[in-house]
């Protein structure tokens, strides 16, 4: 608990102690640290192991390229696996574990996969377990399975939330390094409205790591006081903690705001994250550049990192990553950090630089970096005791979001690296290190100049005087030397010797390199590997580096938690619920609901000493056959229709005629799709000369609406008709059942009598004075009526989703001779194509067990007695099934082929998933009063 | 002779108030509204109603009214005056407009705060920030299709579904605890 490697300086606040745990133990950090280095710190090194190998592994970089320092955060609900330690920002109690280890960090049992790496070359698993076949399933899938991943997950519900959100603005700024403040600044003090977002908490970047002057004051200092300028500007948005994710088509772009990742748990009422879309008229992509390491054997042991992390970790976390330090390079910048870490006082101990002939052989040290064996130009070796290593092999723009519509980059041999193509996404400019300018001078200049040009701005700021080194870089990609194994993606365990492997067993284009050695796959997404990946596999097939190029850039930049996919849309959020009008009175009923679409429709009302479902719904059927049931049909799909062509349009939608249904009357209507399957039915009602109300089923208001703006607005322009949805308008009931007459006497204020209102009659009324509209249609059979005020089916034999299943034609539900062949309308013509007229074609059908006692099953087949129950004798299916209390058996509907001719005849529904085989009688649809009767009482 | 009783939107006798940190929540039930569109080829009498252009709201006595689609308004009025809004529009067009009455279709909240831009920026694809005062629009809200109304930088009216009149408050709220 020492903090034993801190050193002065830094951009942390060491008037505040913070205390964090790691696998357990204790240890102290400060505001402004990270848990990677306020591990370091603490002189913690070893702090993951690697995918496949186990090799016990410490943090590489200091930002989010990191592929080796990945821990477990938090536990419980909240407990995130593969979090990157190099950008946790350290918070009060914090609670950090190692992963993929067992059963500890120091010891890890796995660790035996190092021993055995000569049987897990690259593409081992395609070698190894191809047979025997039978044992792929059982045996090889689950194995690897157990072995892949790398953190895991608690199973419990996260308790966070999180939001999704939109921003617009004039330019979007993608990072707040040199470039991407100055930019800020240019297009903020002109008054444009500009976002600016970075990954890190700190805004500044490289900035903030360096030592050199910006404008006379420290880089840091420069960056601190920008950005307060720009947090003053009113029109200027900084966006710190976010980092965007993926430029997408016009403009915009993806990124995740970290609201609450840096406190224990989120504030009262604050999400976690919050996901942006961000939509932008012009984005400036800052967004620095990576720097790689250099290959050579066992360069992979903690304590190794990268040179300008190392920098880092001293520069703005006041932290020394070792005693003894030593840097090998091959260009400037390795070098800068050798002498700021001497101007901090850290012991330096060798500079190995391979322009002068110089390199790094390989290292020892179990658990963490004890010595480093060099080779100068003569061959000669020394073993070096250190026990940290900085490692420089050049800078690699990050170019990964202006490639993301599949732009290639370009090789500059000027700085031995990729740097963006000529076409990015459009509007998306790219300047500082991103565009593989690498000086501070030059990146404020781009970004200011990108900025202008973005923006059409006239007269441009004066720079600040700024470092404007040239680059001194000589490409090493990997160091020759010995049998060992040299890293190149340290968290996929993917090494030199893979790359050659690949090449020899020709998979040398690099999207094949990629897939057969894992390079670039894991959660780091190759940031730090796969350059020199590429550029070793163009060494070995003597291609140049662009010839060999680069694979795709996707979305996101860096990983991103499912929960801030999925948003505020989950568990009972996961969509909003639509409740009917009597919702309220029927949930104080106790009533049950349920999910119709977005509705909760009420299914039963159980009264005292009902114990289960049926015993309530058998009561409220035979009530209504009895007396009179009441039914919230709120949910079924109204449509005003209004227009001198109204009648006419209704004829073209529908297949059977309307324009000739008189005023206060309503009919049945089919509608058909443009193929002639069914596609809709309901009643329409001619409420005045010009003026319809359609309705339509439930599950289709929207797409029949749809449906008829597209058939007005697109097919039939010139028609004069108004559409309008009234779903939500009214309140609508069906009062069914011989007493339904006598129970809406009571409330409405009209003679209703069956002179006075008949069969298929519809008006405005009013109820106590209320208007409201009374329609007299029946779907149950009986005397019936729906009221509305500002607001059982199947004894009947009516069709619903279980046989409007999009296949099924008018012929097919016994409705054929609706379909008008007077007229046209849609769908009329393809209804009667060859094959959907077939005599033998299916028929709706009822269906009852010749045993009352026996059960049917919905999704049971037809097969003739005797029958085999094979395809070649399927007769149809029972669509849709209920128990009927007035009938005293289960009754069910069908498609039977050739089904009119079978009526009366005796069949069997068979079901072999459930082992049911049923003699069922062949009878009308209609179980209940076929002619009518009731209903027109 | 039958007594009912009227009921909001979100089932209760009275309108809802919502407080959440700067952000009022008020439901609207005395606004009266009908849907008013020009039959082909007819003009509506003028003054009746205002007639904005797309995407636009406008403020009239006794009626406003904003744009939905072309050439058809919503009309809102006061409830208590105009309870049979629709019957009098249909009275002044005569043949020349279809008339509907929508008071019932919607639930009406209207919001209120210094600045409602963070609360609708977690809501909708809609730059509130940006758009002038009046500007009417449909939009997506938590799933919904809803009309959103800016009668300033710190005023706004939501128009939603009145079946999900809970789950629409409930996003607001939700947004607005995200935003304050």
């Amino acid at each position: 608990m020492s903090q034993s490697h801190r050193i002065e300086g830094g951009q942390i606040d060491r008037s505040k102690t913070l205390r964090f745990t790691f696998d357990g133990l204790p240890y102290l950090g400060h505001p402004g640290d990270t848990l990677a280095s306020a591990l370091l710190a603490n002189g913690v090194r070893l702090m993951g192991r690697s995918f496949k190998y186990h090799r016990p592994r410490g943090p590489l970089s200091a930002g989010s390229e990191e592929p080796n320092a990945l821990v477990e955060l938090r536990s419980g609900g909240r407990q995130e696996p593969n979090t990157r330690a190099t950008v946790a920002e350290l918070f009060d109690g914090l609670e950090a574990n190692s992963q993929n280890r067992w059963p500890s960090l120091r010891f890890d049992a796995l660790a035996i996969n190092d021993r055995l790496n000569a049987f897990f070359a690259a593409g081992f698993y395609y070698k190894t377990f191809m047979w025997p076949k039978s044992f792929w399933e059982k045996l090889y899938e689950p194995m690897i399975r157990r072995a892949a991943g790398l953190g895991s997950v608690s199973r419990e519900e996260d308790p966070d939330s999180y939001d999704k959100g939109f921003l617009h603005c004039d330019l979007l700024v993608i990072g707040a390094g040199p470039s991407g403040l100055m930019a800020a600044l240019t297009a903020g003090r002109a008054g444009k409205r500009v976002i600016l977002a970075d990954e890190d908490f700190r805004m500044g970047g490289r900035l903030n790591a360096e030592t050199f002057a910006v404008a006379g004051t420290s880089g840091a200092d420069w960056a601190s006081a920008v950005v307060a300028e720009l947090s003053t500007l009113p029109r200027v948005r900084l966006l710190a903690r976010t980092t965007v994710l993926g430029a997408f088509d016009h403009g915009i772009y993806s990124a995740v705001e970290r609201v609450s990742d840096h406190l224990p748990v989120p504030a009262a009422g604050k999400p976690r994250q919050v996901l942006w879309r961000i939509y932008s008229d012009r984005a400036i992509l800052c967004g620095g550049a990576t720097e790689r390491p250099i290959a050579f054997e066992n360069n992979d042991r903690p304590g190794i990192m990268l040179a300008a992390a190392l920098r880092a970790y001293a520069n703005r976390w006041g932290v020394k990553a070792g005693e003894r330090i030593a840097v090998f390079t091959n260009n400037d910048d390795g070098l800068r950090t050798a002498s700021d870490l001497k101007a901090k006082g850290v012991e330096v101990v060798a500079v190995i630089d391979s322009r002068d002939g110089e390199e790094v052989i390989d290292t020892h040290g179990r658990l963490g970096l004890k010595t480093i064996i060099t080779r100068d130009r003569k061959g000669r070796t020394r073993e070096i005791r250190v026990d940290a290593l900085g490692v420089s092999g050049g800078w690699n723009p990050n170019v990964n979001i202006h490639s993301h519509h599949r732009s290639r980059p370009v090789w500059d041999a000027s700085i031995a690296a990729f740097v963006p193509g000529a076409e990015g996404p459009p509007g998306l400019m790219v300047a500082g290190a991103a565009a593989g300018v690498l000086s501070t001078h030059g990146a404020l200049r781009t970004g200011r100049d990108a900025a202008i040009s973005a923006l059409g701005l006239t007269g441009a700021m004066d720079l600040p005087e700024a470092e404007d080194a040239p680059i001194s870089v000589s490409a090493l990609w990997h160091v020759a030397h010995g049998k060992g194994r040299a890293w190149i993606d340290q968290q996929n365990d993917v090494t030199v010797k893979d790359i050659k492997l690949a090449q020899q067993e020709n998979f040398t284009s690099v999207e094949h390199m990629k897939r057969y050695t894992t390079l670039g796959m894991a959660t780091d997404q190759g940031k730090t590997g796969n350059v020199i990946g590429l550029a070793i596999m163009a060494e070995l097939t003597g291609r140049s580096i662009p010839e060999t190029g680069t694979t795709i850039y996707r979305p996101p930049y860096t990983p991103v938690a499912l929960g801030a996919l999925a948003g505020r849309s989950r568990g009972k959020e996961f969509k909003p619920y639509r409740l009917t009008p009597s919702h309220h009175w029927a949930a104080e009923q106790g009533a049950t609901f349920v999910e119709v679409g977005n509705w909760l429709r009420t299914q039963w009302v159980p009264k005292a000493g009902e114990t289960e479902w049926r015993q309530s719904v058998d009561r409220e059927v035979l009530a209504t056959r009895k007396s009179v049931g009441i039914c919230d049909v709120t949910t079924l799909g109204k449509i005003d229709i209004q227009g001198t062509d109204a009648g006419a349009f209704l004829d073209r939608v529908y297949a059977n005629t309307f324009s000739t249904l008189p005023v206060g009357r309503c009919r049945y209507g089919l509608m058909l799709r443009e193929d002639g399957i069914v596609f809709d039915d309901g009643t329409t009602a001619r409420m005045g000369e010009h003026e319809y109300v359609m309705t339509t089923t439930t599950a289709n208001a929207v797409t029949v609406f749809r449906h008829l703006e597209f058939c007005r607005q697109c097919l039939w322009p010139d028609m004069d008709v108004q559409l309008i949805s009234t779903t939500e308008a009214w309140a609508q009931f069906s009062v069914a059942g011989p007493n339904a007459r006598r129970l809406l006497e009571k409330v409405v204020d009209q003679d209703i009598s069956d002179a006075a209102f008949p069969y298929m009659g519809a008006g405005n009324i009013t109820v106590g004075g209320l208007r409201a509209r009374l329609f007299r249609i029946s779907f149950s059979g009986e005397l019936a009526y729906e009221i509305a005020v500002p607001v059982m089916r199947i004894e009947k034999g009516h069709v619903a989703g279980g046989e409007l299943n999009g296949q099924s034609t008018a012929l097919n539900m016994g409705l054929g001779r609706m379909v008008s062949k007077k007229k046209d309308s849609i769908g009329m013509v393809l209804s009667q194509r060859e094959g959907l007229t077939d005599a033998g074609g299916y028929r709706l059908v009822g269906v009852r067990p010749v045993d009352p006692k026996a059960k049917l099953t919905a999704g049971s087949h037809f097969l003739e007695k005797g029958a085999a129950a094979v395809a070649a004798n399927d007769g149809g299916w029972l669509t849709s099934k209920v128990y009927s209390p007035h009938i005293g058996s289960d009754i069910a509907l069908g498609y039977l082929k050739g089904g009119d001719s079978k009526i009366g005849t005796r069949m069997r529904a068979v079901n072999l998933l459930i082992g049911q085989d049923t003699e069922v009688e062949i009878v009308s649809p209609h179980f209940l009063d076929p002619e009518g009767e009731r209903l027109r009482g | 002779m039958a007594s009912l009783m009227a009921m909001t939107a979100l089932g209760a006798r009275e309108a809802a108030v919502v407080t959440v940190g700067p952000l009022s929540i008020a439901e609207r039930v005395d606004v009266a509204v009908a849907s008013v569109a020009v039959r082909r080829g007819r003009v509506l009498a003028a003054g009746v109603i205002p007639q904005p252009g797309p995407s636009r709201w406008e403020a009239g006595k006794p009626f406003s009214a904003f744009w939905v689609t072309p050439d058809m308004w919503f009309v809102e009025a006061d409830f208590a005056a105009h309870e049979l809004l629709a019957d009098g529009l249909k009275a002044s067009f005569g043949d020349a407009a279809s008339v509907t009455e929508q008071t019932d279709a919607w639930v009406i909240f209207d919001l209120s705060a210094p600045d409602l831009a963070p609360v609708f920026e977690r809501l909708c694809n809609v730059d509130f920030q940006a758009l002038p005062e009046g500007y009417a629009t449909r939009t997506v809200l938590d799933h919904l299709g809803v009309y959103l109304i800016k009668h300033g930088s710190g005023a706004a009216r939501v128009y939603g579904p009145r079946s999900s009149a809970q789950s629409l408050l409930h996003a607001l709220k939700i947004a607005a605890r995200s935003a304050f």
